[in-house]
């Protein structure tokens, strides 16, 4: 996919609506463009406990990794969509039946590599729900 | 006694799929457990792609997946049915899986104690021996005894 000179949550979301899963998993971005917030729409399809009515962890997982790869899609000097090397998600409270948030910080990069962390939450930011961490490769 | 153990392989879908709604929606497939493993299958599907030109599946597919077998591989180890909780999950993919391939997991809860099942997968696309992702995961064993849960964990793939 090339990639517009502008990365604005306006800008990227033709470029998301573009990507199957993301759809799939209702995923959308807010915010601005030092500070992208992912939104999944909750829905039926993503729970993972139906007696706790509990979202599924593996649909937090992927949403924490969408809202990375946008944010480094925010950086000017990236002309192509970072590969993940690795993800390691942390739970740290129950997601219910509501739309999940996400921020996601570049901790650092170089020319070949991104360190970046990622928060998610339901009605508090204050209460994240997951956190993840996660290395890409930026040229390859 | 907990009746995943030793299940008999014809109600493994109902036990391990049907049961959870996401699992459902992503078309997992039942393919084999016994007492502390348990393998999934993932049909290439076009709505589960990540990169709409070469059509690998999104890692967030593999995260999910893993999940979902890696907490059902601990349902199996269980002495008796608890609920139970990821801690974390760790994926590391190795290389981006082939279009239009099914996505086969292996979970082995290799370790349990009283409230810790500790969890190591490997996920690839047709081929054992060229895997397409390996990953570890740590879970809560929630008993009945609500003193030992730690407070606010997230619900597994159970």
């Amino acid at each position: 996919m090339s990639l517009p000179i502008e990365r604005t949550p306006d800008v990227l979301a033709p470029l998301l609506a573009r990507i199957p899963y993301a759809r799939f998993l209702g995923f959308s971005l807010e915010g601005t463009p030092d500070h992208l917030v992912g939104r999944m729409a909750f829905t039926e399809g993503h729970i993972g406990n139906a007696r706790a009515r509990a979202l599924h962890g593996g649909t937090l997982g992927a949403m924490m990794e969408l809202t990375a790869t946008c944010q480094l899609l925010t950086l000017p000097e990236i002309q192509r969509v970072p590969k993940i090397i690795n993800i390691t998600v942390e739970y740290l409270r129950g997601a219910n039946t509501a739309d999940v948030l996400a921020r996601a910080e570049i901790i650092r990069h170089g020319r070949r590599l991104a360190n970046v962390r990622v928060v998610a939450w339901q009605d508090d930011e204050t209460r994240p729900v997951a956190a993840a961490n996660t290395h890409y490769l930026l040229a390859v | 006694m907990n009746p995943l153990r030793d299940l008999d392989p014809s109600k493994g879908q109902r036990f391990f799929v049907e049961t959870v709604p996401h699992s459902v929606a992503l078309g997992l497939q039942f393919v084999a457990s016994g007492n502390g493993w348990v393998q999934l299958a993932l049909p290439w599907r076009e709505d589960l792609v990540g990169d709409p030109d070469s059509g690998v599946v999104h890692g967030g597919v593999i995260t999910t997946l893993v999940d979902a077998c890696c907490g059902s591989a601990v349902l199996t180890a269980l002495p008796e049915l608890q609920r139970i909780v990821t801690l974390d999950l760790r994926i590391d993919y190795l290389r981006p899986a082939a279009q239009g391939q099914r996505l086969r997991c292996r979970a082995e809860c290799y370790r349990l104690t009283r409230q810790v099942a500790f969890v190591r997968a490997v996920v690839d696309d047709g081929d054992e021996a060229d895997p397409v992702a390996t990953s570890a995961a740590t879970f809560m064993v929630l008993h009945q005894d609500r003193s030992v849960i730690r407070p606010g964990a997230t619900e597994a793939a159970s």
